[in-house]
C-alpha cells in the first residue's frame, strides 16, 4: 500500500493499558522515546514523562478508584503547526468517574504536605492542559508541549 | 521485614550518626507504598538522623515525593533530622517543579548529610 508524503510524516502512537500501576513504567518508556525523537531537550523529556505519569496515576487513583482492570487509552502524537512549532500532543481517555473540569486545579505549594501534587506538575510542565467529560462516560485529558527554541527558558 | 534483595532498597546502614537508606530504581505510584513501608520500618527506631540516598534512583513521581514528605513529618515529630542525598537531574527536576527542593535538606554525599 502506498502512502502520500503527508501520511508518512504523521507520527502517532496509540497505547491501551489496564489501570494497574505496574503499567506506568511501560508508558513512561514510550513517552520518553517519542519525546526524544521529536527533539525535546532532556529536561523537557523528563517533564513530559512525569506529566503523563502523574495524569495516569490520577486516573488510576481517582477515576478508577484503585481498580486495576479498567482501560486507559493513551495517544502520543507529534504536531507541527505554523504558530507554535513542533510539539507533542498527549491524550488520555478513561471510562472512570467524571469530575467537573473546573474543579481540577493544582494546589498551593506553600502548604507542604503529601498528596495533590500531580495536577500542579501537569500544569507546570505542559504548555496546554484541557480536561473534559466524555459523552460516553469517563474523562479525557489533552496536554500539549512544544519544543522550545534554544533561546527559550525552561518551564 | 526483609529488605535485602528488594530492588527498591539497595541497602540500610545503621551508623553512629544516624540511619542511611539507599534506594534504587523507579519510584512511582506502583512502588511508593513499598517505600513508605521501608522508611516507616527504619524510623520506628527513631534515628536521630535519617539520610535517604537517592543516587541510584532513576525516577520519582509525586507519590514518591509525597512519601518522603510524610516521613519527614514523622521524623520532625520526634525532633529528628532528615536529609536527601545525590539525586540525578531527572529526580531533581521533580523536586524543583514541586518546590520540594527548598523544603528538604539536600546534600551531595551521605557523610556531608550526617555531619550537617
Amino acid at each position: 500500500m502506498t502512502q502520500g508524503a503527508e501520511q508518512s510524516d504523521r507520527r502517532a502512537v496509540d497505547l491501551s493499558i489496564l489501570s494497574d500501576p505496574k503499567n506506568l513504567a511501560v508508558v513512561r518508556a514510550a513517552a520518553e522515546k517519542m519525546a526524544r525523537q521529536e527533539g525535546f531537550a532532556p529536561n523537557d523529556v523528563d517533564g513530559i514523562m512525569l506529566a503523563i505519569d502523574e495524569a495516569l496515576a490520577n486516573v488510576m487513583r481517582h477515576g478508577y478508584e484503585g481498580q486495576k482492570d479498567c482501560e486507559i487509552r493513551i495517544r502520543l502524537e507529534a504536531t507541527d503547526d505554523q504558530k507554535s512549532g513542533a510539539g507533542l500532543i498527549v491524550t488520555l481517555r478513561d471510562q472512570g468517574k467524571q469530575v467537573d473540569p473546573e474543579v481540577i486545579k493544582g494546589r498551593d505549594l506553600e502548604d507542604v504536605r503529601p498528596g495533590g501534587l500531580g495536577v500542579h506538575i501537569i500544569q507546570t510542565v505542559m504548555d496546554h492542559v484541557e480536561y473534559s467529560c466524555l459523552e460516553e462516560g469517563g474523562m479525557q485529558l489533552r496536554m500539549v508541549k512544544y519544543v522550545r527554541r534554544p533561546d527559550e527558558p525552561s518551564s | 521485614m526483609s529488605m535485602a534483595g528488594d530492588p527498591l532498597v539497595r541497602d540500610v546502614q545503621e551508623r553512629q550518626e544516624g540511619s542511611v537508606v539507599v534506594l534504587a530504581g523507579e519510584i512511582d505510584y506502583n512502588q511508593s507504598h513499598k517505600l513508605l513501608e521501608v522508611l516507616n520500618g527504619v524510623i520506628e527506631k527513631r534515628p536521630s538522623c535519617l539520610v535517604v540516598d537517592l543516587g541510584a534512583v532513576e525516577y520519582m513521581d509525586s507519590s514518591g515525593l509525597g512519601t518522603l514528605v510524610k516521613i519527614f513529618q514523622q521524623v520532625n515529630g520526634y525532633k529528628g533530622k532528615m536529609a536527601l542525598v545525590a539525586m540525578n537531574d531527572r529526580v531533581r527536576n521533580a523536586f524543583e517543579i514541586t518546590r520540594l527542593d527548598q523544603f528538604f535538606a539536600i546534600h551531595q554525599t551521605v557523610d556531608e548529610a550526617l555531619q550537617a
